[in-house]
This record gives C-alpha cells, structure tokens and sequence, in this order.
C-alpha cells in the first residue's frame, strides 16, 4: 500500500529533484556570468528526466575502459543526462559563454516550474485525503 | 538537497563582486596619487576570476585567485612646480583608466545584484518546498 503512495509521488518528486539539479547549474552560469573562459552549462531535461524515471544515474557518460579487476567504476552522483555546454550566440573576448539573458530567462523558467510540482504534489495529496477520509 | 549549494555558489560570486568593487574603490581614490608607499606612482589594481568547482558536479562557485597590478605605462603630467617633476617637468602619475574603472563598477554591481535576486528565488523556492502537504 505504501509502495503504491510511493508510486504516486514519484513522478513529481523526480521532477522536483531534476529542476533543483537545473537551479544549481543555472546560478552557477549566472555566478560564472565574468569568469575568462567559463563555459556555460545546462541540463537535457527531457533526458534527464527519462533517465531519473528509469533510476538510473548517467552510467553510459562514464562507461570506462576496465584493464584491471582493481580498478573502480566511476559512480556518477548526477542524476540523468549529465551537464552539457551550451550552444554559443554570441562569443566574447575572455572565451566566457555565458549569456545573461538567456540565463536569467531560463532560471526564472525553472523556478516556476519547480513551484508548480510542488503544487501538483499538493493537489495528489489533497485528492489522497480526500479519498482516505471518504466524505 | 541540491538547491543549498545554490546559495554557496551566489555566495561565492557575491564575495568575488565585493571584491572586485574593492579593487575599483582603490584604483578610484588613488586615481591621483602620484607616490605610493614604496616611492613609485600607484598602480591600478585587477582582479583576476576563476571558476571554483563545488560539491555537485558541472556546478561551479567564483573565487579570487589573485589580484594583478596593471603594468602600463604611468600616465605623463606635466606640472613643472611639482615636487615629484622630473627635469623636463613632468610627473608619473597613476596608470588608472578612470572610465574603464567606472565601467567596471557598474558591471560589479549589476553582477553582485544578479546574484542576490539567484539567491532570493532560490529561497523562495525551498520556503515553498517546506509547504508540501501543508495546503
């Protein structure tokens, strides 16, 4: 029965910890916005998503090359589809890629986003009262 | 829970602002100072960015590696009643580029301010996250 609650939450809870992945990699663009030669970064989140649905992290980002028993898997701690570099629109002098624009249009994005899972999440549990109450 | 390295990494970027506001404030107040404690005219200061990777991969902080001294030319005054003229009459005065340095502080501040609305919308959403279930 509990599994069953589990199952119902878990799409927003993936969700929610995706997005939160996105937040961290957008402010660090937004913090990097003056450092030479700092590439911006971003997340697929359609694969990203896909991937965390599946419980896996981005094993096939890091499948290494084994030439001895000893040696150790490397244990990705990103959930889906890893950071990828963002394209370049316009480029600069200093080789930083980050553009404000696009970013803070972006974190803003993400923020709501966010806030509307937790508002579904709020609406499955307002539904599961409801049902448990029967009234 | 990802979403607390974002104020480490705004923090980060914050701190490397005020810094680098620092280094303007200096260059500013000393823009006519045409000796200095070891006898030469005051040099424009700069700082100099890197990215500081952090706890979660792909995210990365700000900080200050070092702080380099512009080694252009002094600027050229020519003031023969000056105690520091040379025998032609003129005077070595600081190699700060007034304008760029203005430049450079509208563009601290404007980043420092991203950063704390980063950080205010990060909070936002984490204060939202603690109402799951609440409603």
């Amino acid at each position: 029965m509990i599994n069953k609650l589990d199952a119902a939450l878990s799409f927003h809870q993936n969700a929610l910890r995706v997005r939160s992945q996105r937040q961290e990699l957008i402010a660090s663009n937004i913090a990097n916005a003056d450092t030479p030669n700092y590439k911006a970064r971003d997340l697929d989140f359609n694969a990203a998503m896909k991937n965390a649905m599946a419980g896996q992290t981005n094993k096939e980002a890091f499948n290494t090359t084994k030439t001895s028993a000893n040696h150790l898997d490397g244990t990705p701690s990103t959930i889906g589809g890893g950071a990828m570099f963002r394209p370049v629109i316009q480029g600069s002098v200093d080789g930083n890629t980050v553009d404000m624009d696009v970013e803070r249009n972006q974190f803003a994005d993400n923020a709501i986003r966010y806030e509307a899972s937790i508002i579904m999440i709020n609406g499955q549990l307002k539904k599961m009262l409801s049902a448990i109450q029967g009234q | 829970m990802s979403l607390f390295n974002v104020f480490n990494i705004s923090g980060s970027a914050m701190s490397a602002q005020a810094q680098r506001l620092n280094a303007v404030a200096s260059n500013l107040a000393n823009a006519d100072s045409a000796t200095s404690a070891n006898g030469t005219p005051y040099k424009s200061k700069q700082v100099v960015f890197s990215a500081m990777p952090s706890k979660s991969p792909g995210a990365s902080g700000v900080k200050v590696t070092k702080v380099v001294e512009d080694t252009s030319a002094p600027r050229m005054l020519y003031d023969p009643k000056h105690p520091l003229a040379n025998d032609k009459g003129y005077v070595s005065m600081p190699n700060v580029n007034v304008t760029e340095e203005m430049v450079n502080m509208i563009s601290a501040s404007r980043a420092y301010q991203n950063n704390v609305e980063t950080m205010n919308a990060t909070k936002t959403m984490l204060l939202k996250t603690l109402t799951i279930g609440q409603g």
